[in-house]
């Protein structure tokens, strides 16, 4: 039984699919990356599963399952009591998700304090213990320290460290390390990979950069405007993607245009609000579009090669590397 | 024969801060002694990470601030000197492409104004003039004439970067300093906005001083690199030579932490110890030398300076060695 199990999920914002009938599952002890650009939803989708979306957003889904338990119409208290504990997460932004009142003793101690209680010397040597545990040096004086006395980088450990604190079963991380630099995304990814083995938690990796998927994820969901559009494991989906998106995308990659003077594009945007294409979403975009794309929107077609939402998918052979 | 636009030696650009209230004033120094030559139809790239200087450098080439010390060419004339017309005439030589094309923009007036306003302050073209060739440019950037009379925020990301090229061109620069122009954007309008970066060198023979924290992009449009590390440059030379066979071990981690989506690109990952170290207590030394696998007891004491090893410039005591 898989970890999370996600059945047609969509996330509308008034007349804005932000998700649209997403299907997903995580097992248990598994990393899993999303990738797609800004605004395809991915952000959004897992929002969703913390049970963050605020009105006017609204969820509707067949069945999100958690360790076989329904989250859809979860009460407050029963939601409260999950999420920071089972679940956790942590944003993009280190520097303004932690709360400037507040020292990061404190913010570790409060999530402590409300699901696994104990004193409050109990909670402290918990707190300490974490600290080291993400790697602060120091951590008996960083207790009493303001976020912003720490640089992003020891942020971004704060945040880890209130994250894991109560040992949660998933852990989502959303873009962790898009604010970071290069020296300090790499320290940060082997700290949450090192903690996923450890605890042996699922891992959700939320990035729009392929190459921080491709090193660290076991299997890849590609997701386009609000729809996911390929899902396989992450080797193969690399070498031998079946999409034609994620052929595009993967392309376009400045890191294979060494020796090419111009880059391939996409030509256009993601579609919006009001110019969402009819048929397959990408259809415009596409450069192996033919006519029945713009009159059918593609099912999901599973394999053992993955899943992938295309009327023409890519045959491996044809597709250099 | 192209020509050398930029020359700077020993460049060095001091601050004066107080870290506290009341505290005694100390010298930040954002950049310490950079030497580099630039020529037309070029692209050197400045890598490094957050608050090692590069921006601090572009705000010197652009004029926007003096240097404490060094010289700075711009086509062979001193910019330390330069004063009144001579000065006014350097600067339209130089542009700036900025990172966010979300602050960058005014979003009070339109594209058209935006594109304008450096023709009307730096040339004596009439209107009708001014309109004709901020049309010819926005269509040279691959926007539409329609586009003229709207507003920023009706742009995409990808386009507003556009709009902010165009204004760079606007004066026919010589010299374009690109800071991060594309890490603000997704992956497929990243490359639609490196190509147009580089359509346009080919077709004004522009020279870019181009600025960025990720590799894989300065891999695919620099000929020169110069990997800094706390205002001071650390390794230097042509792009091949420091890709290939990077002498520098924080060029070595700088490769080995980007993230590569081919297997084969991926180097045996070297995870740096620690962050970067307050720039206003600089350790002694080499300034990498706490976070630098390789560190001995003369890095502690000694400032590495750069010698030629290998085609190209480096500075480090055990470059050989390693």
């Amino acid at each position: 039984m898989p970890l999370l199990e996600i059945d047609n999920l969509s996330v509308t914002f008034g007349g804005l699919r932000a998700v649209d009938g997403l299907d997903l599952s995580i097992d248990e002890g598994e990393v899993l990356g999303i990738v797609g650009e800004s605004g395809s939803g991915k952000s959004v989708a897992m929002l969703a599963v913390m049970g963050l979306i605020a009105f006017p957003g609204v969820v509707r889904a067949n069945a999100v399952r958690f360790n076989g338990r329904e989250l859809t119409g979860l009460n407050k208290r029963e939601r409260r009591n999950l999420t920071g504990k089972d679940i956790a997460m942590i944003f993009q932004e280190p520097m303004t998700s932690l709360n400037p009142c507040f020292t990061v003793g404190f913010q570790i101690t409060e999530t402590l304090k409300v699901h696994e209680g104990g004193t409050r010397n109990t909670r402290r040597e918990r707190a300490l213990e974490l600290l080291s545990q993400v790697g602060i040096p120091d951590p008996e004086r960083r207790l009493n320290s303001f976020p912003h006395q720490l640089s992003g980088g020891m942020n971004q450990r704060v945040m880890i460290a209130i994250a894991i604190a109560c040992r949660p079963k998933l852990l989502i991380a959303d873009e962790p390390t898009t604010a970071l630099d290069v020296t300090i995304q790499a320290q940060i990814l082997q700290l949450l990979l090192g903690l996923q083995r450890e605890y042996g938690m699922a891992l959700v990796l939320i990035t729009h950069d392929m190459g921080v998927v491709a090193e660290t994820a076991q299997r890849v969901s590609v997701m386009y405007a609000g729809q996911l559009v390929e899902e396989r494991a992450a080797g193969a989906l690399f070498t031998h993607p079946r999409h034609p998106y994620t052929h595009a995308l993967l392309d376009a990659l400045p890191e294979r245009g060494r020796d090419r003077p111009r880059l391939p594009t996409i030509p256009g945007v993601v579609p919006g609000l009001y110019d969402r294409p009819s048929g397959c979403l990408f259809n415009p975009r596409c450069a192996s579009a033919q006519a029945d794309c713009t009159e059918r929107v593609p099912p999901i077609e599973s394999g053992n090669r993955g899943r992938v939402r295309c009327w023409h998918p890519l045959r491996e052979d044809a597709v250099g590397a | 024969m192209p020509e050398t636009l930029l020359n700077a030696q020993d460049l060095c650009r001091y601050y004066e801060v107080r870290p506290y209230t009341f505290a005694a004033k100390k010298t930040l120094k954002a950049l310490d002694g950079a030497n580099f030559e630039l020529r037309s139809g070029s692209t050197l790239a400045v890598v490094g990470e957050s608050g090692c200087g590069k921006s601090t450098l572009a705000r010197l080439i652009t004029m926007i601030e003096p240097p404490t010390s060094g010289e700075l060419n711009i086509r062979g004339a001193d910019v330390v000197h330069a004063a009144g017309r001579a000065r006014r005439e350097m600067r339209r030589h130089v542009q700036i492409i900025f990172q966010d094309p979300y602050g960058s923009l005014n979003p009070r007036k339109k594209v058209g104004v935006i594109l304008e306003e450096p023709l009307r302050i730096n040339t004596t073209m009439d209107k009708r003039e001014r309109r004709a060739a901020a049309h010819e440019m926005l269509q040279r950037v691959g926007l539409r004439s329609e586009h003229y009379n709207r507003f920023p925020h009706m742009f995409s990301g990808g386009q507003r970067q556009r709009i902010a090229i165009a204004r760079a061109l606007m004066l026919k620069p010589s010299i374009v300093v690109a800071d991060e122009p594309v890490s603000a954007l997704d992956v497929s309008i990243q490359a639609q906005v490196l190509n147009l970066l580089l359509d346009l060198q080919d077709e004004f023979d522009l020279a870019y001083v181009f600025i960025s924290h990720g590799l894989s992009v300065v891999e695919h449009i620099a000929e020169e690199v110069m990997v800094m590390y706390l205002g001071r440059p650390v390794e230097q030379g042509d792009k091949s030579t420091i890709f290939d066979n990077p002498q520098h071990p924080y060029t070595r981690a700088l490769l080995a932490a980007t993230p590569f989506v081919d297997p084969q690109r991926r180097a045996h990952r070297i995870v740096l110890k620690g962050e970067l170290p307050s720039p206003l207590s600089p350790p002694d030394g080499c300034a990498f030398h706490a976070r630098c696998p390789h560190a001995t007891e003369v890095c502690e004491t000694e400032r590495p300076q750069l010698r030629t090893l290998l085609g190209r410039q480096v500075a480090c005591h055990h470059a050989e060695s390693l």
